[in-house]
């Protein structure tokens, strides 16, 4: 069990535009996912230790 | 051993071409090229790592039987596993998906790759959807209702029935696992073997392009 | 794209190169997802909605399961009506000239009659009149059966589902027999008949999720949680889990015109089937994406490539 679960097992709260809904969790998923996305492309990558061959 | 005479067995034809497209140092090479630095090129892996958990949290569920998570503290936290690597796999999959669109990493002969990895893409989903039938609570029974119709209408609801928890829960602990784990090992074998794509400007030179 | 671009592109790298461990990279992934995915599951652990039983439905709702239980033996609910797979009482859904599930044929019988209501009653032994009411409906031809059916399925339907205020009629036994299927399903003996029909071994749930479908209860408990098809359900998930979002493609279309509108030929009514069709053409879509003229070029086009390979086109001057 969950330290959550009460939480988790509420009634989900919706956003609703006309025809569109999501579920806020759903929301936080795809969100999720464009953030790493986005660190992915502009964090700076570590440890450039080349190995010259050319 | 063969001679110019002799017609090469199938054994010796296998072993030559393993030996030719994907020898060891290509398997588990020490370096990679100076343009994988990115962030973008560990959701590969990280898909792949929870894909292991998926497994190794679904083995451990499937020893101790379909209901045992209604039951148990320790069951239910094992399930709660197995629905997070879930989770994680698809972010972790559809952002390695979409690096790799931008990257047109289908180029230099890598097509089967990317062909291989939509295909673990859409029977992940297939997968993932029996497993949301066989979790015996009310959210199964409910997608089994509904889902049926989609299925039904176009025919292919004669035959895959997924009202039918038997065949449901043999599917996705049997069946679906090895087919998706089948395509994954191919996939990360022609990666291996054709290595990680270039960049789109890289040989810009070499062609007399400029940019 | 040349040929010689290709063979460039697709020979072994001879530039420069930098160390990297694949094997350490592996090992760290593993532990770092499962350190991640051990702490979300301590915090939130995971949905489990309870089962719906008939035991629960017929206590909760017992105006909705004898009205249900009546369709079925009227034959009028949507099982009833369905057609193949599971019966022919109808063409089902088509694509133009298509009906695929009526070209492959009844491969999962299912008969609302005697599957729901009549071979359950028989596994238990019913008070008297129940137990008269089944004898006398076993005497009777098929066509008599479906008349008494019929007629108290419309008496009901006229009185809003009140058993109370159906005017006397030629309803034969049918309401004996749909009050001693609402007695066995109360008592809980309802759920196990409905699975085993008489046998032992038995893993397939179809006939009860097909029955739970054709009342009130079930659907209404599911629309309460957001889970129908019309609101984006299949994406849903109970309480505040996530669901399986990657299917907001799929749930998509049955929100749009003309899928939206259930009433609408060809294609509103037929939704399930379009829809099964579109999903399977993008799907392949996706699959041989790199074939497809215009989104193959995307990349070249929208340079993104240039943020993941920054690095590289900083030291060589691209």
């Amino acid at each position: 069990m969950g330290i959550f679960d009460h939480f988790m097992n509420l009634r989900a709260v919706y956003i609703h535009l006309g025809w569109f809904q999501i579920s806020i969790t759903n929301l936080i998923v795809v969100l999720g996912m464009l953030v790493l996305f986005g660190l992915a492309l502009f964090l700076p990558f570590p440890g450039n230790k080349k190995k010259g061959q050319k | 051993m063969s001679t110019s005479t002799e017609k090469e067995m199938w054994v010796t034809k296998l072993r030559k071409g393993w030996q030719k497209n994907l020898p060891v140092e290509k398997l588990l090479p020490d370096t990679q090229p100076a343009y994988v630095a990115s962030w973008i090129y560990l959701f590969g892996v990280a898909t792949l790592a929870s894909l292991g958990l998926i497994i190794a949290t679904g083995l451990w569920l499937s020893f101790e039987g379909a209901s045992w998570y209604h039951g148990s503290n320790v069951g239910h936290f094992v399930n709660s596993l197995h629905f997070w690597s879930v989770q994680f796999f698809f972010v972790f999959m559809v952002v390695h998906l979409w690096g790799k669109f931008w990257m047109a990493a289908w180029r230099g002969r890598r097509m089967l790759t990317w062909i291989t990895g939509a295909l673990a893409f859409v029977g992940s989903i297939a997968t993932a959807f029996t497993g949301y039938l066989v979790q015996s609570n009310f959210d199964s029974q409910w997608i089994s209702y509904e889902a049926k119709d989609g299925f039904n209408s176009v025919g292919i609801g004669s035959r895959f029935t997924v009202t039918n928890f038997g065949q449901m829960l043999l599917l996705h602990v049997a069946f679906l696992p090895v087919i998706i784990g089948i395509i994954t090992l191919i996939h990360v074998l022609l990666v291996r073997a054709k290595g990680v794509v270039p960049p789109i400007d890289a040989f810009n030179k070499e062609l007399g392009e400029r940019k | 794209m040349s040929d010689r671009r290709a063979e460039l592109e697709s020979a072994p790298w001879g530039g420069r190169t930098r160390r990297y461990d694949l094997i350490k990279e592996g090992v760290v992934a593993v532990v770092i997802v499962a350190i991640v995915v051990a702490a979300l599951s301590t915090l939130f652990g995971s949905p489990d909605e309870k089962q719906v039983t008939f035991k629960e439905w017929a206590t909760a709702a017992p105006a909705d399961f004898y009205a249900t239980s009546v369709q079925e033996l009227a034959g009028s609910s949507g099982t009833g009506g369905y057609g193949a797979p599971y019966n022919k009482a109808s063409d089902g859904v088509n694509l133009g000239p298509l009906y695929l599930a009526k070209l492959l044929g009844v491969t999962h019988p299912v008969d609302t009659v005697n599957d729901f209501v009549i071979t359950p009653l028989t596994t238990v032994s019913n008070a008297a009149p129940v137990a008269d009411a089944l004898k006398t409906w076993q005497a009777s031809d098929a066509k008599t059966q479906s008349t008494w059916a019929t007629n108290y399925d419309n008496a009901l339907t006229k009185v809003n589902q009140d058993q109370a205020k159906v005017p006397a009629g030629n309803y034969g036994p049918v309401p004996e027999l749909a009050a001693g299927l609402l007695t066995m399903a109360q008592a809980g003996s309802l759920d196990g008949a409905l699975l085993s029909q008489g046998n032992y071994f038995q893993t397939d749930n179809t006939k009860q999720t097909l029955f739970l479908g054709d009342g009130s209860y079930f659907n209404d408990k599911s629309t309460a949680s957001n889970l129908q098809g019309s609101t984006w359900g299949m994406m849903n998930e109970t309480g505040r889990y996530p669901g399986q979002a990657w299917l907001w493609l799929y749930s998509f279309w049955y929100q749009i015109p003309p899928f939206n509108n259930g009433d609408s030929h060809p294609f509103g009514a037929n939704a399930d089937a379009w829809i099964m069709v579109i999903m399977g053409a993008l799907s392949l879509g996706l699959i041989i994406m790199p074939l497809i003229p215009i989104v193959n070029k995307l990349p070249y086009k929208i340079k993104i490539h240039r943020l993941v390979w920054k690095n590289y086109y900083q030291e060589e001057n691209l």
